[in-house]
């Protein structure tokens, strides 16, 4: 087992504890349905994925998952309003083309959101960038910078002051660092500094 | 493939009741030419039925004789292992109402004038179809059916999951829409002029006669043709090649050409004019979002889980309108799955481009799987 599997792993366990029982899930991006046949395995979640990509669709309906082909940059517009209880964005954030407008959907037709994210304020991160003056690569963020499908980098901190700006609660987080969780440090900065991944459940 | 081949034959159920008509007329004595595949099993929950496109029939499987070249229109797909596997599977396949393939249509004997119906034959909808393959559901005591169809076999299937969400409780619409567009009914409309303008045509009483309006469904399936294939289906399969030299005349010069003229040929030996006619009035006139307000409205008739494929050549049911039926199914609260397959095949490739089908129905279905044994 390498280790971008067991962080991926515990990912999954992490998010799969904070979602409840019989929610109504929406997952977007949600690859070849891993996560999702786990919550109706585990939490017996009801709810469909969206993924853009053909062979990861037919992987996710392989699993017994309810999956549309969808591209979440075209919006999430044939939702309704609250029609889920928690919308998912797992490892997607940093790539989709609207960030903003697409947490503003996921919050209109979910009463709640996860996300998650790596965070670029990583130390080994900023060393990666200090030292070696390159864009950083690690098991997080395994791409060249021509071919990352992450175009919008950010950090737990950015992530902090983006719900501020725009008025969104965050009810629970939890931060990976290869194969440990922390539910948050006293202090932000150092959080910022040793968290690799942070996964947050907000609300409006 | 399988090394033997396997053998199925036609059967026709003749209705009790007559059949009240959409249009508000009564039909007596329908006869339904079906085949079917596999089993039903004793809690009589594990049948699929197959709805078939504009000019297919009961035959989808299987070979009638040893000595056929070809098995059935989806024989890809139906069959021991296949997408719909006959092992756990009973599957039905019937021809439509107004068809020209054994069950009721213009061609069939008026019992009240003991000869052909011709243009007496009263115009059918998709619904009147359903509602006579419903007859043979129920002749089977059928009491959970799974429908698939692609092209005007979605419209049914979509139809079915509308009109009867009892047995309905699982949908898979391939290649289709709620309703055509512009566009096809416009190019089904040209089809239609040209049997109606064939000299032989006769008001569509030909059966007695010795020219029947050939040139007339040869064009119109030529018309289909065209719209079946997309740009650069025909661009590979043809290109701009010459059959020989140029003919210097307004003969057949390119293959495209020749290729048009031979499906249209061989087409008049094994369709109706009329039941072209038909056929396509009731693809034209389908349309259960002005019946039911939207499509949202029309969903929340059914109690299914939906899968809808599409394809993205496909320009004459477009991916956009699967994606409509996608978003009205979401808006109706329904589990719905929905994928679009890369094909360079256009619509036809809904006959063609079994491998990925294969792998989503099978897939799609294993939460189907039925549980007791097959009787």
């Amino acid at each position: 087992m390498n280790t971008e599997h067991i962080t991926r792993q515990l990912n999954y366990e992490v998010v799969t504890g904070l979602i409840p029982t019989e929610a109504r899930v929406l997952d977007l991006g949600c690859g070849d349905g891993t996560l999702f046949s786990k919550l109706i395995n585990e939490k017996k979640i009801t709810g469909v994925g969206i993924e853009i990509n053909q062979d990861e669709v037919i992987k996710a309906l392989d699993k017994g998952v309810a999956v549309i082909q969808g591209d979440i940059d075209e919006g999430l517009k044939q939702f309704p309003d609250a029609g889920f209880d928690y919308a998912i964005l797992n490892q997607t954030l940093q790539a989709v083309e609207k960030p903003d407008l697409v947490v503003d959907e996921m919050l209109r037709v979910a009463n709640k959101a996860i996300v998650s994210f790596p965070n670029f304020a990583y130390w080994k991160v900023r060393f990666y960038l200090f030292f070696k003056g390159k864009m950083p690569k690690s098991h997080a963020l395994p791409y060249e910078w021509y071919n990352t499908p992450n175009i919008h980098l950010m950090t737990v901190n950015d992530f902090f002051e983006f719900c501020k700006k725009r008025n969104i609660k965050i009810l629970k987080s939890a931060y990976l660092t290869r194969n440990k969780i922390r539910s948050g440090l006293l202090i932000k900065t150092i959080t910022n500094f040793f968290t690799e991944e942070a996964i947050f459940v907000i609300s409006k | 493939m399988n090394a033997e081949k396997i053998l199925t034959e036609t059967k026709f159920y003749e209705l009790e009741d007559e059949i009240l008509l959409e249009g508000g007329k009564v039909l007596k004595n329908v006869e339904i030419a079906y085949e079917t595949y596999g089993n039903l099993n004793k809690n009589k929950d594990n049948a699929i039925l197959v709805c078939h496109a504009l000019t297919a029939d009961a035959h989808a499987a299987g070979y009638h004789s040893l000595e056929d070249k070809k098995p059935g229109w989806w024989d890809a797909m139906i069959g021991p292992n296949k997408a719909l596997d006959t092992n756990k599977y009973f599957v039905i396949s019937s021809n439509v109402l107004g068809g020209c393939k054994g069950t009721t249509g213009p061609c069939s004997i008026n019992p009240e004038t003991k000869t052909p119906w011709g243009h007496d034959f009263p115009v059918i909808t998709i619904e009147d179809m359903v509602k006579v393959q419903k007859k043979l559901v129920d002749f089977f005591g059928i009491k959970k059916l799974i429908v698939i169809g692609g092209s005007m076999g979605g419209m049914q299937a979509i139809e079915w999951s509308i009109k009867y969400p009892d047995i309905v409780k699982t949908t898979i619409v391939i290649a289709s829409t709620a309703r055509l567009s512009a566009q096809a009914i416009a190019f089904n409309a040209v089809a239609r002029n040209a049997i109606i303008q064939d000299k032989y045509f006769n008001g569509g009483n030909y059966y007695d006669n010795c020219n029947t309006p050939d040139y007339g469904l040869a064009i119109a399936r030529m018309i289909g043709h065209i719209t079946y294939l997309c740009e650069e289906a025909m661009h590979s399969k043809f290109g701009r090649d010459f059959k020989a030299a140029p003919s210097f005349d307004f003969g057949v010069d390119f293959q495209v050409e020749s290729y048009l003229e031979y499906q249209g040929r061989i087409f008049v030996d094994r369709f109706d004019a009329n039941s072209y006619l038909y056929i396509t009035k009731a693809l034209d006139y389908y349309d259960p979002i002005t019946k039911f307000g939207t499509l949202e409205n029309a969903f929340r008739q059914s109690d299914s889980r939906f899968l809808i494929i599409s394809f993205d050549s496909d320009w004459l049911f477009t991916s956009e309108q699967s994606k409509e039926l996608v978003n009205a199914l979401i808006k109706a609260g329904r589990d719905v799955s929905y994928v679009e397959l890369k094909s360079p095949c256009g619509h036809d490739a809904f006959l063609i481009e079994y491998e990925n089908q294969t792998k989503i129905i099978k897939s799609f279905l294993k939460k189907d799987s039925p549980k007791t044994n097959i009787a």
